[in-house]
């Protein structure tokens, strides 16, 4: 079979960038394989699980069930875009270490994604809307409370108010 | 990498049909959620797709000069559910298609798609059948419009001919005036669970809110494809609004649905949740209607 190729340009993590991509790849052969970034895990692969999650022009994304040459025009950020230049993590990352929401960290990189654009909204969601938001996602070792507590805590941080008491 | 023959994108709607015609036997993508899972599923090994992704021009929902409601066939779920005029004239459709999979899902998720894979569970179709949508579909003939029952031709099977694409769903605005509704999913889990059953029913209540003055209601799993029930309907129009009736008009479902068995649940058990779900989906849609009972 002859292979197809076509060539796209987008923005990754800030950068703009061009790349020759076969046309039966997923976005997640394209970051992982062609641009390393291994945050953006395969897990499913049908759009089950959302370990691939990545956000295209702000919104989250399973990247295992979009194709790669989609990608063009797109503006794409994983998980290393939200380091800061001197490897700093930004305060989504930091209330994952500090709720312990994070334990074998597969789930991890997607779960934040989906968090950013959340957080992106700057609205202020009950738990019920959050557990909702974030229902894309499995988790098999933290049974999700502690992440729940992480994006919920950095919601608040972000609209300059305190956690309210349960 | 997905097992894939050739990748056709189209460039314009009239593009995507010259590349219909060019190759009858490839498949359509829109957002992929359901073709890329078949892929990786192993079923339809070496095969040759037309991507629409790229049409933005079928993105979006607009309101015609008749007042007839235009969504884009490739508008994807979360966008529907944002949309001012989605909320304004039909929340009901936005609050259906927000229980479709999750949020990634409702991302890449579109309406076309949704309805384009014949599908009795999708979760937009019964809020479609009940407000008689019209699909229009455009070909080398140019664009032919047709109500969404006849679109549906039997499980897995829709009225796309040779050629053609689907471009938009219409809801006429006789459909949506006035009009209040509600759907009921009844599934397992409460997120990325594919519906056991899936009820819409909406409302026109008199001027003084006491009447039903329509009723209608559709539901998604309750027979091959999706199904109004106009026994029901027919059990409430015109009628006082009141508990009483809500019962009668759900118990009249039975004469006009046929649930079958499947592992997700019996036939007995899909006919009680249907008669359930349309009572207190009623009801609902009464309450948003401003009826007083
Ligand atoms: C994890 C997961 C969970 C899901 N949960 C739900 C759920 O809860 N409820 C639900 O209803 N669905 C669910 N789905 C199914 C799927 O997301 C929807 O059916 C969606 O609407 C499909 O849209 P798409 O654009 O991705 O379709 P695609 O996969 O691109 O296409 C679907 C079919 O329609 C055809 N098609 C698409 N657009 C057009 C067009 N414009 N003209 C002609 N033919 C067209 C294609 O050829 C194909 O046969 C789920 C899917 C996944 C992966
Ligand atoms: S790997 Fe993409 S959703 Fe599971
Ligand atoms: S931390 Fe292990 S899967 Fe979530």
């Amino acid at each position: 079979m002859e292979k197809q190729f076509k060539l796209i340009r987008c923005n990754i993590n800030g950068k703009d960038v061009e790349q020759m991509v076969d046309v039966r790849a997923s976005l997640t052969d394209l970051l992982c394989n062609d641009f390393r970034l291994t945050s953006v895990k395969k897990g499913c692969e049908v759009g089950e699980c959302g370990a691939c999650t990545v956000l295209i022009d702000g919104e989250a994304f399973n990247s295992c069930i979009y194709l790669a040459v989609w990608a063009d025009g797109k503006h794409i950020r994983t998980l290393e875009s939200l380091l800061g230049p001197n490897g700093e993590l930004s305060d989504i990352q930091q209330a994952f270490m500090e709720e312990a929401a994070v334990q074998c960290g597969f789930c991890t990189p997607g779960f934040i994604l989906t968090a950013v654009e959340i957080l992106e909204s700057g609205k202020e969601y009950t738990d019920e809307e959050l557990r909702k938001l974030l229902s894309g996602h499995l988790c098999r070792c933290t049974g999700y409370e502690n992440i729940l507590r992480a994006v919920k805590k950095t919601m608040y941080r972000r609209l300059g108010r305190p956690v309210p008491e349960a | 990498m997905y097992d894939m023959k050739a990748l056709y994108e189209a460039k314009s709607v009239q593009d995507a049909v010259a590349l219909r015609l060019a190759y009858p036997q490839a498949q359509i993508i829109a957002g992929g959620s359901d073709v890329l899972v078949q892929m990786r599923e192993g079923k339809r090994a070496g095969v040759e797709l037309i991507s629409i992704f790229g049409l933005d021009e079928l993105r979006g929902v607009t309101l015609e000069e008749d007042g007839t409601l235009r969504i884009g066939s490739l508008t994807s779920f979360s966008h529907i559910t944002k949309d001012p005029l989605i909320q304004k004239y039909i929340n009901v459709l936005g609050q259906a298609v927000d229980q479709v999979g999750g949020p990634q899902i409702r991302n890449i998720g579109t309406i076309g798609g949704n309805t384009c894979n014949g599908v009795t569970s999708a979760d937009s179709a019964s809020t479609l059948h009940a407000y008689e949508a019209i699909v229009e579909l455009t070909g080398p003939d140019g664009v032919r419009r047709e109500p969404i029952e006849e679109f549906y031709i039997k499980a897995g099977t829709v009225d796309i001919r040779p050629g053609e694409i689907q471009t938009a769903i219409l809801i006429p605005r006789e459909s949506y005036e006035n009009t209040y509704g509600h759907y009921i999913k009844y599934a397992m889990r409460s997120a990325m669970d594919i519906a056991t059953l899936g009820t819409s029913v909406n409302l026109r209540l008199s001027a003084d809110k006491r009447y039903v003055e329509r009723a209608r209601i559709a539901f998604g799993v309750a027979g091959p494809v999706p199904l109004r029930a106009r026994t029901a309907e027919a059990a409430a129009n015109g009628q006082l609004l009141t508990e009483e009736l809500a019962e009668r008009f759900a118990q009249a479902v039975r004469e006009d649905i046929q649930p079958r068995d499947s592992w997700r649940a019996a036939k007995d058990f899909r006919m009680h949740i249907a008669v359930e779900s349309a009572k207190r989906a009623f009801l609902e849609a009464a309450k948003l209607a401003g009826g007083v009972l």
